[in-house]
């Protein structure tokens, strides 16, 4: 296993190198951030002068090759627009979007599962035909719209629950987080629900999948022959078997959830790291637009690290070690 | 597409509802205000962009402050003249205090007069306002004197943009100093309490605020400034009670937001003015040529009367009517009407197809030819939508227009190489004089003219009357020389002058706000009704 980690982690080295060179290229080609930020009274020299002092006016091998020594070096350069190290920027906005996906997933798991279970294993009720019928709903609403009738519904029109944005944080573990009071519960609700949506639906086809077809399988029509009770059939052989589909996707999800949450937190106006990375793609502000990246992939090497151990625990068949042959 | 499209349709389900809203507006001690734009840094001096600035308003003031039809007002300076062609005298206000009790003194204005250049990493410095000066000295504690280098009447003009920051508390202070309160020490009528970055700022009011004896207190003592950089959640807010003001609305929702008795509209012609830049410098700009595709023997835009004909092909009234929704102002001026400079017997060009045809057919073009216009896509108000209709209209007199948008952070670098040669950009000035050097005097690197001027017009009659403008130091003279360079260079069609926008701004019914032209949004103009 410690052999897999390593090999695992060394392809990710290579991953990330390859990514920020595809970026800092990428970026480069669109032009540089004076361009836009540069105010309407500048000069050609003061927009020379700018240009030269955030090193932009350098070939840009020459660019790449001094971010790469200091990134080796553990910086990652300052914001253009922040003025402020990159990695602090995107890191104090990280727990806002964490809080945002672990909410938005551990609604879809608690949900998703059981009702799946259910129109699994009532197909035809209407009540499975209903669970169903709503999942393709989820499905195939836009993320943008649902977030704005949900605004319009709840907020504008009921006024339940607000509109947007976080609501205050308290300190957990060092970690500023917003869940534990009411205010910022409430606050937390609807874009949760709002980004739960699709995971919900996905997690209710797949449970409903595995459980129709775990049920027809021998060893369930054996453990009912043996006389154990359905609970203990479908929670304990049903249950654990169409797991593993399931964990796949919640990790994938998971990823994705936090690399796109960024039209809920736009919506939402909820202050997380999806916000700040269409800022800085506005304004071309590499260090930032690198720096995210980086550590995007990272979180989804590290997710799918997770779920291949996930994986053998729940199934002691599955060998780590062959999983990268 | 996706997206714009289900934007859209939600834009219009959320106006659909307005009528329905409630204003929940419970007379609060706190003014709750949704901005645009995010604000990436409290550092005065870092970050030239009207968001930053906006906020630093809130805190600080300059020596000059400028009035809501973009004019000089006093500041921290009571007074200014010119002791000499090459000296500005600035009398300082008396007995202003920081936001930590310390004195105000012109100590404080060097020490911000000298910051902006020692941030070296900004991508929008604001050393382009404090180059002109050459030498600095405190006369007495109230007198200071500003040195220039040759006579330059724009001084107090750009000492309007260099907020005045406490010494004490700024001196060695980094922007992370300045975000976290420690070094955000002005004189301005809010006090920061908090900044959460992406999310909000918080400001209490500054009781010793010192033109709170004019009447000018703030009316609010809590003050908070969300981020709502996404138009329906900052409409949403205003609808679900959770801000009480709003800046920036789009265009269709304004219709809505209007005939809704719960909320008040403020609106004022703001300081942008659109147009389109020609290629004049080129025998062969690019993406020009005749219908067939094949290249044009010469560069129609070097001819007068082609521009002429291009802008007598414009409807702007239809333009106004239609893509605006009535929130723009046809120019004929490169200025908005309030702004120094403004010409008012400069009318916008009439729209007159078939003049334009005659002048096409005089220039030797009876066919037309073919352009390419280029637009962003997420700068300026409906600037897609009105890329297409002006495409349309050229379309009418015979120039077949293909349509290019782009988003800006594209654009621009793009229209500073020169890759266009029909490009629209969207201009906002202080004053008349400061848009023709920027616009239409011709590109000279080392006087730092023409810096924007995209299709090189030039005229040097105009370029010698500028230089005589910004070396005039009596404002009255002035105005008239930088009316006079507008007059003369407009006459020739160096571009094509659109509209004016409108800026606009949405409150609860109980609340008052004074528009301002320069776009901003002060928390202390709003006041309960």
């Amino acid at each position: 296993m410690a052999a897999f980690v390593i090999r695992r982690l060394l392809q990710s080295a290579l991953v990330l190198g390859v990514m920020s060179l595809l970026v800092f290229v990428g970026v480069y080609a669109i032009g540089n951030p004076v361009d836009i930020l540069i105010s309407p009274q500048a000069d050609q020299a003061d927009i020379a002068r700018a240009i030269a002092a955030l090193g932009l006016d350098q070939p840009l091998w020459k660019q790449y090759f001094v971010f790469l020594r200091q990134a080796l070096s553990g910086d990652l350069g300052k914001s253009f627009a922040y003025n402020i190290p990159a990695i602090q920027l995107i890191l104090e906005r990280m727990p806002a979007t964490l809080e945002l996906a672990l909410a938005a997933t551990g609604m879809a798991v608690l949900l998703g599962i059981p009702l799946g279970l259910w129109a699994g294993l009532k197909p035809d009720s209407w009540a499975g035909k209903l669970i169903m019928g709503g999942s393709i709903l989820g499905f195939s609403l836009p993320t943008f719209w649902v977030g704005l009738l949900l605004i319009m519904l709840f907020a504008v029109e009921l006024g339940w629950l607000p509109s947007g944005g976080r609501g205050p944080t308290t300190l957990l573990f060092g970690v500023p987080v917003s869940f534990l009071s009411w205010e910022g519960l409430r606050h937390l609700i609807l874009p949760a629900a709002n980004l739960a949506l699709f995971k919900l639906s996905l997690i209710i086809r797949l449970t409903r999948a595995g459980t129709r077809e775990a049920l027809l399988q021998d060893y369930v029509k054996f453990a009912r022959a043996k006389g154990l009770t359905n609970a203990r059939v479908i929670g304990v052989h049903v249950l654990k078997n169409i797991m593993i589909p399931i964990v796949t996707v919640i990790g994938l999800e998971f990823g994705s959830v936090i690399a796109f949450a960024i039209v809920t937190e736009s919506i939402f106006s909820w202050p997380g790291m999806g916000k700040l990375i269409i800022d800085s793609i506005n304004v071309l502000d590499r260090p930032v637009i690198v720096a995210y990246l980086l550590v995007i992939v990272s979180l989804v090497i590290l997710i799918n690290l997770a779920v291949d151990i996930a994986y053998s625990l729940l199934d002691p068949r599955v060998r780590l070690g062959a999983a990268t042959s | 597409m996706m997206v714009r499209r289900a934007r859209f349709v939600l834009g219009c389900l959320l106006c659909a509802a307005l009528s329905l809203a409630a204003a929940h507006s419970a007379p609060a001690a706190e003014l709750r205000i949704g901005l645009a734009a995010d604000v990436t840094s409290l550092d005065p001096h870092f970050l030239n962009v009207a968001p930053n600035n906006n906020a630093a308003w809130q805190i600080f003031d300059a020596l000059v402050n400028v009035d809501a039809n973009t004019r000089l007002v006093p500041g921290l300076a009571v007074s200014w003249r010119a002791v000499d062609a090459t000296t500005w005298e600035f009398k300082l206000r008396k007995g202003v205090k920081f936001h930590d009790g310390s004195d105000f003194t012109a100590e404080d204005v060097v020490f911000s007069l000298e910051r902006p250049a020692t941030l070296s990493a900004s991508p929008g410095p604001f050393t382009s306002f404090v180059k002109p000066i050459v030498a600095k000295k405190i006369v007495d504690p109230w007198t200071l004197r500003l040195k220039t280098a040759q006579p330059y009447a724009m001084l107090p003009h750009d000492l309007d943009s260099i907020f005045i920051v406490s010494k004490k508390a700024a001196a060695g202070a980094s922007t992370e100093d300045f975000n976290s309160g420690k070094a955000t020490i002005g004189t301005g009528p809010y006090k920061l309490v908090r900044f959460a970055r992406g999310d909000r700022i918080e400001l209490v009011r500054n009781d010793a605020y010192w033109d709170g004896q004019n009447g000018k207190l703030a009316s609010w003592d809590k003050v908070t400034l969300r981020i709502l950089p996404e138009d329906t959640a900052r409409i949403a807010a205003l609808l679900a009670g959770d801000v009480d003001a709003i800046e920036n609305i789009p265009t269709a929702d304004l219709t809505r937001l209007k005939a809704n008795p719960a909320f008040r509209l403020e609106q004022k012609v703001s300081w942008r003015t659109l147009f389109l830049h020609l290629d004049q410098y080129r025998e062969h700009p690019p993406h020009l040529s005749d219908k067939s595709g094949k290249p044009l023997a010469k560069n129609p835009f070097m001819d007068a009367r082609v521009r002429l004909a291009l802008s007598k092909a414009i409807n702007r009234k239809a333009i106004v009517e239609r893509v605006m929704e009535g929130n723009a102002v046809a120019a004929g001026n490169l200025v908005s009407p309030p702004v120094f400079g403004h010409v008012p017997e400069l009318k916008p060009e009439a729209y007159d197809p078939a003049g334009a045809k005659t002048l096409l057919a005089q220039a030797g073009y009876p066919d037309g030819f073919a352009l390419t216009l280029y637009a962003p896509n997420n700068r300026y108000v409906n600037d897609e939508q009105l890329a297409q209709t002006l495409a349309q209209m050229l379309a009418r007199v015979g120039i077949q227009t293909r349509v290019e948008t782009l988003p800006a952070s594209v654009y621009f670098a793009k229209a500073r190489a020169g890759e266009f040669s029909c490009a629209l950009l969207g201009w906002g000035s202080f004053s008349g004089d400061l848009a023709l050097r920027a616009l239409i005097a011709t590109p000279d690197p080392v006087a730092g003219y023409g810096a924007w001027n995209w299709g090189h017009y030039s005229n040097p009659k105009v370029d010698a009357m500028l230089k005589q403008d910004f070396a005039t130091l009596d404002d009255a003279r002035r105005e008239a020389l930088a009316r006079e360079a507008a007059r003369l260079a407009l006459k020739d069609v160096p571009l094509i002058l659109l509209h004016h926008q409108l800026a606009s701004w949405a409150m609860k019914k109980d609340i008052a706000y004074s528009p301002r032209t320069d776009e901003y949004t002060f928390a202390r103009d709003f006041r309960p009704r």
